[in-house]
Formats: structure tokens, C-alpha cells, sequence
């Protein structure tokens, strides 16, 4: 990775050219936005295919989806990196501190959509939030919903499948993380933690606060800048993957197969979804793609939203790195509980639609 | 001066290391760099986000790469 810094090049540039050259990049994204399906037809017809054979579709599939997934997360991620400046761990810690649960774990599902998380510095989060005596409850709520609600999902749902989803996918989302952080609560596993934490918890060891920076607007546009680049670095790989995965079933799978296994009517489809979901190592980038092409396919949606969302929330490597923190006998809570919260609504879905 | 890293190994922390090292040799200042990626020595500091940059016992920076500016400043 590139550890070269655009930032200090230019401290003397106006505020006033931030503005307007962020107002220009959304007008000359706008207009190229509006020019994707041209291109991908263009781009198509330069294979020696046809256009309606399986390939030309699949091949017309991956040059439009590439392009505005790329587009969209470069719009969505910079608003949320401008977002999150507003918010720091620091800052949620003192908002949380003291709360109740009920009240806490919603506070905290939502400020997880909004702090900014990264999974390998869950283990300092969770042990600043639980030594300042947020409840675990409330601490597993911010746990799940931060990696699970995040922009990159949003945004690659909103755009590949639909706004209606998208909501959906938020409100149930946050709505998993809210009642399964409350039944960790309500079950009060403090004595599964490790050892060492505990001893935080009791207050023993209370690290001290660190007070964060100033920012001013044009910090927070490079705040944005930054988090589309890293974001890009991480995730560019996952979405050709995922997209030409996606590209491919929506160019040979057939439309019987997968409303047979996936649809609703297969009861045991929404607990295999999951079970499948949570050893798989993808994130949103990589699987949104290959979630549009399976509801194409006639999969139902319950079972396709709580598959997405055990691949996401529940992974291998955050277990591993939450393993330092939590004993196994509450990661396999935690895996059950939240599972559990992703089976119903699953059901919820292929029952309601 | 004694400059210490927290960070677990992720690629941010990682660059924070070379990223102090650059600035350090560009201005000709001699530091001690040292890589703390141990939890529990991470978590005493009271950072909530990594890569963390503890100068003289003192948590100056955390949660990015910090920029060049930022290292010098801490250099002076």
C-alpha cells in the first residue's frame, strides 16, 4: 500500500476551491452516471458475441454493473468518511457511557452505522466501551450493527437491487443488532469474558481518555477523500469477483434451479443460507453482486437478505480477532443469538413477500 | 525520542511505522520506533482505534496513518 499523502502538498489551497470542486465532481458524476448503459452496450458489442446469447448477456451484465457499483461507492463513501469525521469511538464511548439497556442498545445499533469501525481495532473498541461501563448488552449491539449496516452494503444494495431493499436491509439490520445485543444483555455473560477484561470491567486497570483533534470542513473532505481510497484499495479486488460471479448466474444459471433451492417455498433454504453464510470470508462488495443475480433468478428474498447478512456480520476472522476479548463459550453465544435474529427475519421476509 | 506504534498488524499501523520512519530520516531527526501489538499494552493506552502513536508516554494520535505534517510537528 502506498503510504504517499496528497494532504500536505497543498495546505494554502482555499476553502472556497474545496467547495466548488466537490459541487463539480458531483455534476461530472451525475453526467457520467447517466451515460453507464451506453457504455456498457458499446463495451459489449466490441466481443465477437451475440448480444442475446448467454454470454453477451453476462458479458453486458458485467461492464454496466462494474462501473456504476464503482460510481456509487465512490458518492456513498465519501459522504459517510465526511459523516463519520463527526463521530469518533471516543465520542460514542461518552455517549453511551451510563446508559441503560433498552435505550442503550438502540443508541448504540445506530451509532454503528455512523462511528467508524474497521475489524482490526474491534478488540480496543470493545474494551474501551465495556471499561467505561457501557453494558456488554449494549457494547455486542455496536458490535453487530457496525460491521454489518455500513455504507459499502448500502450503497452496492441501493444501486444493484434497489432502494426498497437497501431500507430494508438497514431497518432489519439494525433492528438484528438492536434485540440480539439485548438478549446478550438479559443473559448477563460478564463472567465469559476473558479474564483480563474482566478485570478493565471491574475498573481495576481504567485506561485513560485520550482527547481527539479539531476538524475543520476541508479536514473532513480529506477525511472523505481517504476513506474512498481506502475503501477502494480493500474492496476492488471482492467486487469483480463478486460481479463477474453474479455476471456469470445471470448468464447460465436457470431460472427453475434457483427458485426451487432458494425460493420460498424450500423451508429449509433461510437456515442453509445462513449455515453457509457465516464461514464464508467476503464482504458486502463481494457478495451484493452475486445477491442481485440470485434474486434475478427467482431467489426468494428472505432467504437471499439473511444469507447476505450472515455473510457479513458473521465472519471467521472477527471471531478470531474477538477470540482475545471473549471466551468460546460467548462467541458461540454471540454467533447463536445473532444467527438466530437473522433466521427470523429471513423467514419473516420469504413469509411476508 | 522514544515513539511507540500501537496497531495489531494491520496495514494502517504498518504504514504508520514506515510513515514516521521516512519523515524521521528526511529531517534528520534520530527516533526509536517501537511496534506495540500486544492487546493488553494497546488497551492501557485508552485508545479506541488503531494504528495509535504514543510520544514521551503520551497518546498524541489515533485511528489514521498520520500525515507528514503531523510527524514533523511531533519531531520539533
Amino acid at each position: 500500500m502506498s503510504t504517499d499523502f496528497t494532504s500536505p502538498a497543498q495546505p494554502s489551497t482555499p476553502d472556497w476551491l474545496w467547495h466548488s470542486g466537490i459541487l463539480v465532481f458531483v455534476a461530472a458524476w451525475y453526467a457520467l452516471y447517466n451515460q453507464l448503459i451506453p457504455f456498457a452496450e458499446w463495451m459489449t458489442s466490441l466481443f465477437p458475441v451475440e448480444r442475446q446469447s448467454h454470454t453477451g448477456e453476462a458479458i453486458a451484465f458485467f461492464f454496466y454493473d462494474v462501473p456504476k457499483v464503482m460510481m456509487l461507492l465512490t458518492l456513498i463513501v465519501f459522504v459517510m468518511g465526511v459523516v463519520r469525521s463527526f463521530f469518533s469511538p471516543e465520542r460514542t464511548r461518552a455517549l453511551l457511557a451510563g446508559k441503560r439497556e433498552g435505550v442503550g442498545n438502540v443508541m448504540a445499533a445506530s451509532l454503528g452505522v455512523v462511528t467508524p469501525f474497521c475489524s482490526c481495532s474491534a478488540v480496543p473498541l470493545f474494551i474501551g466501551l465495556v471499561s467505561a461501563g457501557v453494558p456488554l448488552g449494549v457494547t455486542f449491539s455496536f458490535l453487530i450493527s457496525a460491521p454489518m449496516v455500513n455504507e459499502v452494503a448500502l450503497a452496492l444494495l441501493f444501486g444493484l437491487v434497489g432502494w426498497k431493499v437497501a431500507l430494508t436491509y438497514f431497518a432489519f439490520g439494525l433492528g438484528v443488532a438492536i434485540v440480539a445485543g439485548w438478549v446478550i444483555g438479559r443473559l448477563h455473560l460478564e463472567g465469559w469474558l476473558q479474564d483480563w477484561v474482566r478485570d478493565i470491567h471491574s475498573g481495576a486497570t481504567a485506561p485513560a481518555a485520550f482527547e481527539g483533534e479539531r476538524l475543520t470542513m476541508v479536514d473532513r473532505y480529506r477525511f472523505g477523500i481517504e476513506a474512498v481510497r481506502e475503501i477502494f484499495a480493500r474492496v476492488w479486488i471482492w467486487i469483480i469477483i463478486g460481479i463477474g460471479m453474479g455476471a456469470l448466474i445471470h448468464g447460465y444459471v436457470p431460472q427453475e434451479l434457483m427458485a426451487r433451492i432458494m425460493g420460498a417455498d424450500a423451508w429449509w433454504s433461510v437456515p442453509a443460507a445462513v449455515l453457509i453464510g457465516i464461514p464464508m470470508y467476503t464482504n458486502a462488495a463481494g457478495v451484493i453482486p452475486i445477491v442481485e443475480a440470485l434474486l434475478g433468478k427467482g431467489a426468494a428474498l428472505g432467504t437471499v437478505l439473511a444469507f447476505m447478512m450472515s455473510v457479513i456480520a458473521l465472519s471467521l476472522p472477527e471471531m478470531i480477532i474477538l477470540r482475545q476479548v471473549l471466551t468460546l463459550r460467548l462467541i458461540a453465544v454471540f454467533i447463536g443469538v445473532v444467527g438466530s435474529g437473522i433466521l427470523a427475519v429471513g423467514y419473516l421476509f420469504n413469509f411476508l413477500f | 525520542m522514544d515513539i511507540k506504534v500501537l496497531g495489531p498488524g494491520c496495514a494502517k499501523c504498518k504504514s504508520t511505522v514506515e510513515q514516521i520512519d521516512r519523515v524521521a530520516k528526511e529531517a534528520g531527526k534520530s527516533v526509536s520506533l517501537e511496534k506495540v501489538e500486544d492487546m493488553r499494552q494497546i488497551v492501557s493506552y485508552g485508545v479506541m482505534s488503531t494504528p495509535g502513536v504514543v510520544i514521551g508516554g503520551k497518546v498524541v494520535h489515533v485511528g489514521s496513518v498520520p500525515t507528514r505534517d503531523q510527524i514533523l510537528a511531533w519531531l520539533q
